[in-house]
């Protein structure tokens, strides 16, 4: 019904925010599987593109606690790990352009996420366009 | 290879994806109107579980019965995180009884369609 209470100060882990939590859930279920299964049967064939992968899985996995833990910490850590994806997902999305020799297999931040619809560009941003709105 | 038909790619798979596709609409206008998950989403979230169920049954049947999957981890995998997609927006949305709940309906409801593709894609064999 109403929800017309703004004198509070918001929290990240309500309104909009679940729903970036939820985001953020699949992306770290998505990861987390894609990397496990990567890494336990053909690490060898590109191992740098995998452990990025691995990489990439933890970072959406601590981002979603940050986000639902709200408070200062978990503020920081949101904070930290959406900046690292920013960078991940610009660095190796250039990267995999300059130099696909490195990345024989597809991560999820290959061609700036373009296997997962580009939403993992999208997400860091809107991770901390929402941690700005709540601070 | 095409002799042996999927058991992901038949009615039930279309089914799961019209009617995931259906409550992520229904769920977008619940979201525009500023309206909480109703028990329309909550239903189709429902009936959404048991088409994905029954695709999982019909793969289980055709594991038994001796086919394979082209990438067994990866079906596995895609076929354990689809079944608990529908749960995991039922409870997300009556934790957020606001428009964002049913935007979180909408997002899963987009996702799920997207798994069931790529389900498919991991019991054909990548043949080239």
């Amino acid at each position: 019904m109403a929800e017309a209470r703004t004198e509070q100060p918001v929290r990240t882990n309500t309104g909009p925010g679940r729903l970036l939590i939820a985001v953020y859930l699949i992306f770290a279920i998505a990861a987390t599987s894609r990397a496990t299964l990567q890494i336990v049967t053909r690490l060898d064939e590109a191992p740098l593109a995998y452990l990025l992968s691995a990489l990439a899985a933890v970072v959406y996995i601590v981002a979603a606690v940050g986000l639902a833990r709200a408070g200062h910490a978990g503020r920081r850590v949101a904070l930290a790990c959406c900046a690292v994806e920013l960078v991940g997902v610009v660095g190796v999305g250039a990267f995999s352009l300059v130099r696909p020799d490195l990345f024989p297999d597809e991560t999820v931040w290959s061609g700036f996420g373009s296997g997962y619809g580009y939403i993992p560009l999208l997400l860091p941003v809107l991770g901390l366009a929402w941690l700005y709105r709540t601070r | 290879m095409n002799a042996a038909a999927s058991p992901v790619d038949g009615v039930p798979a279309v089914a799961a994806i019209v009617l995931s596709l259906l409550v992520a609409v229904w769920a977008l206008i619940a979201t525009l109107r500023h309206r909480a998950p109703d028990r329309i989403q909550l239903i189709g979230l429902g009936v959404l579980e048991l088409a994905l169920l029954a695709l999982a049954v019909l793969a289980g049947v055709a594991l038994a019965g001796g086919d394979q999957p082209g990438e067994p981890g990866a079906f596995f995998g895609y076929l354990v995180t689809l079944v608990c997609l529908p749960p995991l927006a039922g409870v997300l949305a009556r934790m957020e009884p606001t428009r964002w709940g049913s935007s979180i309906v909408c997002a899963i409801c987009l996702v799920t369609p997207v798994v069931v593709v790529r389900l498919q894609q991991t019991w054909e064999v990548l043949g080239g």
